[in-house]
């Protein structure tokens, strides 16, 4: 028996992925506003306290004047969880995703970052060739949608780090990998912010998994209390490099870190760092079967 | 640590020179927004940059902006939506030209410049200004007018001229002097991250 679908999903979808964009540029999560006001109370360094009260008052300025808060609108990256039940097959909510993520950009309008890998040249509305990028999780019994666009600036993501650290190196040697990585960034990826770190896995996917880590509420911990007691350690260590605020000195070099891992072969050891900005933006829309949609900005 | 207001383009030197590494700036007058492809074009396609750059401000910027007419030359004429500030390190091998053969006196950018500008900024008396990445809402509140563009095909990464009002706060972070706080806070890091590893 095949059932008449008179909702147009497609539509709810593209709808949603142009007001998440716009949205997320504009309004950060709760969570992130804590964190960086927590940040300014702890801080003792002249130019570092001098940062963070500046990115406190950019965010106010951002609120009161509805602009954006970071210019860099990013590279467009969605997590979609996937309902087994939700009635719009993925390639639809991938097209939909990307019409939704050319209609914010022309409409607001916001600045187009999206370019030709080689001859540079721009490939239109902040989508091109495998733009925007969609992470894919599929829930079974469920038949609702969860789509979170992260825009992802390229200060951050410029300082991404893999290593294959071998098994002889240890939980040592990846502790090891982040901080200098985190110290060799320096003020570049715009700290204080989150360090995703992917453990696990293989090289593409422990990177895949640095980039999940950073889209996760500040401060959540993996549920793992193994890796969960790592992501405690290496946020005391990364905040007593002395990097501080835009890599000026300070005692807050991070405002978290999130760690996501997967099993992995008995001989690889990989991890990977992806940085998140301390305009850590976020948000997220849960969409219904029937096209009802609730837009959350704290998941 | 004493705290300046500085007007660009500069005529006097000692305005740069009084400058220390970790001194706080706030800067007045007109500054002039360039980027990769701006000064890939300039240094390595050899052409002229079609804006006087002596004594001047610049920021490491790709607004963005919207198009509001065109002016008698056919010049488009742009309004600022959400002017922010890019990596800086990426450029720092335009340093030495910037400041010897245009007279550039100051670079302003996120994230900081490697060691190899400080002996270019020592020699032609110039500073490097960090900004606060990401403050973008605030900094647009500081750029009173895009008074011209240049370059208009390279959009975004065109070249940019903006008059500024209290375009703030900035941080002294390498001076004229061979003093660079990304290379202080960079070898205490090392240091520390010696003694961080011993406890693993």
């Amino acid at each position: 028996m095949s059932t008449t679908i008179d909702v147009d999903l497609y539509g709810a979808v593209e709808d949603a992925a142009a007001h998440l964009y716009v949205w997320a540029l504009k309004d950060i999560p709760q969570d992130l506003r804590d964190a960086l006001a927590d940040a300014a109370g702890r801080e003792t360094s002249v130019a570092g306290q001098r940062v963070l009260s500046t990115i406190l008052k950019n965010v106010q300025v951002a609120d009161d004047e509805k602009n954006l808060v970071c210019q860099d609108t990013g590279i467009a990256v969605y997590t979609c969880r996937v309902g087994e039940g939700f009635p719009l097959h993925p390639a639809r909510i991938y097209e939909a995703l990307k019409a939704g993520t050319e209609r914010a950009t022309v409409e607001h309008p916001l600045r187009s970052n999206a370019v030709h890998t080689i001859t540079r040249e721009n490939t239109g509305p902040n989508t091109g060739y495998r733009l925007p990028i969609v992470h894919w999780e599929f829930i079974s019994g469920w038949d609702g949608l969860d789509v979170k666009c992260v825009p992802k600036g390229s200060g951050s993501e410029n300082m991404s780090f893999l290593k294959m650290c071998v098994p002889a190196d240890g939980v040592k040697g990846i502790k090891q990998f982040v901080l200098e990585s985190i110290v060799g960034a320096g003020g570049k990826p715009c700290p204080p912010g989150i360090v995703g770190v992917g453990i696990g896995g293989s090289a593409d996917y422990a990177m895949y998994l640095a980039k999940e880590a950073i889209t996760r509420p500040i401060g959540t911990r993996n549920q793992d209390p193994v890796v969960a007691q790592l992501e405690d350690e290496l946020f005391g260590l990364l905040n007593e490099t002395g990097i501080g605020p835009m890599g000026l000195g300070g005692d807050v070099t991070v405002l978290n870190c999130h760690i996501e891992h997967a099993d992995t072969h008995m001989t690889l050891n990989p991890v990977a760092v992806n940085y998140q900005c301390w305009a850590a933006r976020r948000a997220t829309a849960h969409l219904a079967a029937d096209g009802t949609v609730e837009y959350d900005r704290e998941a | 640590m004493a705290t300046h207001e500085v007007t660009f383009p500069i005529r006097d030197e000692a305005d740069i020179l009084k400058l220390r590494a970790g001194d706080e700036v706030v800067v007045q007058g007109h500054i002039i927004g360039i980027r990769d492809r701006t000064q890939i074009r300039i240094f390595d396609q050899g052409v002229e940059p079609p804006m006087d750059l002596t004594g001047a401000f610049l920021l490491h910027t790709a607004p963005n902006v919207r198009k509001i007419g065109t002016d008698s030359a056919g010049r488009g004429k742009y309004e600022k939506l959400c002017i922010g500030t890019t990596t800086s390190a990426r450029m720092v091998r335009f340093t030495e030209p910037l400041g010897g053969q245009y007279g550039v006196r100051a670079i302003c950018g996120k994230g900081g410049f490697p060691d190899e500008a400080i002996e270019p900024m020592r020699k032609h008396g110039m500073v490097y200004f960090a900004i606060v990445g990401g403050a973008a809402a605030l900094e647009t509140t500081q750029i009173e007018e895009i008074e011209e563009v240049a370059w208009e095909e390279l959009m975004p990464e065109c070249l940019w001229k903006f008059r500024v009002k209290d375009f703030g706060p900035l941080t002294v972070g390498i001076d004229a002097h061979g003093n660079s706080l990304y290379h202080d806070v960079q070898a205490a890091a090392q240091e520390k991250l010696k003694e961080l590893y011993a406890r693993l």
